[in-house]
């Protein structure tokens, strides 16, 4: 649980720390105290959005790390053969890469207000995305043609459930992805989408952080 | 372009008001009904939770009296009564009920920040209490594998419910968790982003301080539980061994091999420990409004309050293993386990301390809220010290596994948050409906619950002394058993269906007075908070009218020296109420 409990720990020293910050110096039950009658106090400068978006992340990141937990605990055990990873994942890796890479450009773009550079960057980026994804399937089937079955060992079955839940989490933005490059391409204005795109962006960094870890592990061990 | 809050832009946004029979009031988006939504569907399946325990209880009391109930339906009604009552009852009450209905309108905002995801919220809770209540019309009935699920059993042929039960069960949890994740992002997101002006994170009620905490323990721990309950599915459905060992099982070797039964009571700890403080954070807060309201007085060390709040939720996620006492592990766990689970002790005694300082010097009006409140003060200290002995790992062995653990976890998250419910839902009532309840009932339903449940779990902590296990369908002859632990047991499922009973007083009370209550005017607690200060009551689509309030104190200033009403609204500026003499936070 090490990992898990390292993660948490950050995020809920985060969480706390803000908030003792907050609370040390006012004196809340003075109605006439300048700590708390500061303008503004309190509210982050950051759309409500962007809010939902992090505490989605901090759910994600105890959601994988678990996982990653669980997989480590389980490893110590008698009967675990780890498999041989196919090369293609490299080359997923590679395509993912090129994704977050794509989204980064649309969201410069965005802030710039240049539409046909968000467009080229959105359908770049969901592009890599499907042939990521599409890459995961092939390597899926290269690993049960070579004989690694699910219920043949707890490290194939780790395999096909981390890199399955890795993929939901990739479709789910893919839902969020098409429904803006739709607005964009039947010409919304940049602007109303500038949000959607940082989103987006911000997504698909953090789940090309959570690949290259679950990458990491699964190669190393 | 920099971020505007969303109070200093109320008038920009539009704001549409549902105008059909079904926007209204089924697939509403307005947080007031998704509330009650949320409260009505938790407890009606807490109704059941309730008939599944007096169904035990009559096991127990009179074993072999019943044919009706075989040792399978009995695990079967332990297991969903367990899960039902923390799960689908507490959890989604406190946090998709209460926190709901009072985290917009405590803070001053219209509604939740994303309206259409609290909906959805609502209904997949709503799926997932379905899925979870078929079970109980499939082949082989719900699972019986008691509420904790520990494999190898919940999946193995011998178990009840193995056929459909364990993977519906499975299936209504994941469920379960999708929605209140959706929930949570929301609460949480709406505090941080959508106070109104002035409304400060320290000038904000404990009730919302509670909830916020709790809601962030729930996004980081329910996971925990989304993890087991996959990889126990797919051990199940797939036949994958992520905890199931080699095992025979009715004479067959299965293939199964390797499994860690460990890994998952680890995952299911590090979910299971943080949930009792799901329950019991929401509870904490909401019980320092309900006593500082009905004493008349501010809440004694808010600050402290608040820091205790944030002291718990912290620690909560490094105790999970003092469940495992009994399975096997280093000492040195053990010792590190037992020792922070003490520590949870220290903020949790200074927060019984303040609750009691608060009534110190207090004008108590011992109305039906305010019962509930006190009896809940006393619950939670007497389960909270029967936990100082179980937190101890030589002082757990011999009593886990016996009716003493029984009477500790319901003294402390049974009782006690259900009596902060009953308090919470008459103090909100008038509120919510417009409508006074009835004060006598209350009253008469506060003391026969109160004394009801002391009947029940007290005799139980001696029970569990004597060495009564827990989870047996009957005790049949046994010699340390004495014949005065089994007329304790009658006594007990006596005093259980009682309680049950009494319980109609309260439905009885709710429904009626929808229609015969006094009109309650909009706030006869004479109460601080923002929610009393509604232009309407029971508040309208939008909550607050033309103008959002804007806030100038805190949420207690109850009995301020110097002025002439004994409590200033949180939206009352200084220039309006200005006081005469200078007063402390616990003068």
């Amino acid at each position: 649980m090490t990992i898990t409990l390292v993660l948490l720990a950050i995020i809920m020293a985060t969480v706390i720390g803000w908030l003792l910050r907050q609370s040390l110096s006012s004196e809340p039950w003075n109605a006439n105290d300048p700590v708390e009658n500061e303008p503004g106090r309190g509210v982050l400068n950051i759309d409500p959005a962007k809010i939902g978006l992090l505490s989605f992340l901090a759910v994600a990141t105890s959601l994988f790390a678990l996982f990653m937990s669980a997989y480590m605990m389980r490893m110590n055990l008698g009967d675990w053969r780890p498999l041989t990873e196919p090369n293609l994942l490299w080359a997923n890796t590679a395509v993912l890469v090129l994704a977050s890479f794509a989204f980064q450009l649309t969201r410069n773009a965005a802030t710039r207000e240049q539409l046909s550079t968000v467009k080229i960057g959105l359908v770049a980026g969901g592009l890599f995305t499907t042939l990521f994804l599409l890459g995961q399937l092939v390597a899926w089937q290269q690993l049960n043609a070579a004989g690694y079955y699910m219920t043949s060992n707890p490290a194939n079955a780790f395999f096909y459930l981390l890199t399955a839940l890795h993929g939901l989490h990739l479709l789910g933005g893919m839902w969020v992805w098409g429904r803006t490059t739709i607005r964009v391409l039947s010409g919304a204005d940049v602007r109303s989408v500038r949000l959607s795109v940082e989103l987006c962006t911000v997504y698909w960094h953090y789940l090309l952080l959570v690949w290259i870890g679950l990458f990491g592990l699964l190669l190393s061990t | 372009m920099a971020y505007v809050a969303i109070a200093d832009r109320d008038h920009e946004i539009e704001h549409h008001d549902p105008t059909t029979f079904i926007t209204k009031y089924v697939w509403s988006q307005d947080h007031k009904v998704i509330a009650i939504q949320y409260g009505v569907t938790a407890l009606f399946v807490g109704l059941i939770a309730l008939i599944l325990s007096g169904m035990m209880r009559l096991q127990l009391g009179f074993p072999n009296s019943f044919s009706f109930i075989t040792p399978i339906e009995y695990y079967q009604f332990i297991t969903m009564h367990g899960m039902i009552m923390v799960i689908f009852l507490l959890t989604a009450l406190f946090l998709g009920g209460f926190g709901n209905y009072l985290i917009p309108l405590m803070i001053g905002a219209r509604d939740m920040v994303f309206p259409y995801m609290n909906m959805v919220s609502y209904w997949l809770y709503l799926v997932s209490v379905i899925i979870l209540l078929s079970s109980f019309f499939v082949t082989g009935g719900p699972t019986g594998a008691g509420w904790t699920l520990y494999p190898p059993q919940a999946i193995l042929p011998g178990t009840p419910g193995t056929d459909w039960g364990i993977v519906l069960m499975l299936g209504s949890l994941a469920v379960f968790i999708v929605a209140f994740t959706m929930g949570g992002l929301n609460y949480v997101t709406t505090i941080l982003q959508a106070r109104a002006r002035g409304m400060t994170l320290m000038r904000m009620p404990l009730s919302l301080w509670g909830i916020f905490v709790a809601t962030i323990l729930g996004l980081l721990a329910f996971p925990a539980l989304f993890v087991s309950a996959v990889m126990m599915t797919l051990d199940k459905v797939a036949g994958t061994s992520f905890f199931m060992p080699a095992i025979m099982s009715m004479g067959e070797t299965l293939s199964h091999e390797g499994g860690s039964p460990i890994l998952f009571q680890h995952l299911f700890w590090f979910f299971g420990h943080p949930e009792v403080y799901i329950v019991a954070l929401p509870a904490f807060g909401l019980v320092s409004d309900l006593l500082s309201t009905h004493a008349r007085r501010n809440i004694f060390g808010y600050r402290m309050m608040v820091w205790a709040i944030l002291a718990i939720g912290g620690l909560s996620f490094i105790v999970w293993a003092h469940h495992m006492y009994v399975s096997g592990m280093n000492p040195y766990f053990g010792f590190f386990f037992a020792t922070t689970t003490l520590i949870i002790a220290v903020p949790t005694a200074i927060k019984v301390y303040n609750w009691v300082l608060t009534l110190w010097k207090g004008d108590i009006h011992l109305n039906t809220p305010m019962l509930f409140a006190i009896g809940f003060i006393f619950t939670f200290t007497h389960g909270g010290l029967t936990g100082i002995f179980l937190g101890n790992v030589v002082v757990d062995l011999p009593l886990s596994d016996t009716y003493f653990v029984v009477a500790h976890f319901h003294m402390v998250m049974g009782v006690s948050p259900i009596l902060v419910v009953f308090g919470s839902i008459y103090h909100w009532y008038p509120k919510i409906t417009g409508k006074m309840y009835n004060e006598t009932l209350g009253k008469v339903h506060f003391w026969l619950t109160f004394l009801g449940t002391y009947a029940i779990y007290l005799p139980m902590h001696y029970l569990g002394f004597l060495g009564v296990p827990r989870r047996y369908f009957a005790m049949g002859d046994t010699e340390f058993i004495p014949e005065s632990a089994f007329v304790l047991n009658q006594s007990i499922t006596i005093s259980a269906l009682f309680v049950g009973v009494v319980q109609l007083l309260f439905l009885y009370n709710i429904i009626v007075s929808l229609k015969k209550g006094k009109p309650a005017g909009p706030n006869p607690w004479r109460a601080t908070t923002l929610e009393w200060q509604t232009p309407d009551t029971p508040p309208k689509h939008g909550n607050w009218g033309d103008n959002l309030p804007v806030v100038h104190r805190w949420a207690y200033d109850y009995s301020v020296p110097g002025y002439h009403e004994d409590f200033i609204p949180q939206n009352v500026s200084p220039d309006e109420a200005p006081v005469t003499e200078e007063h402390g936070p616990d003068t």
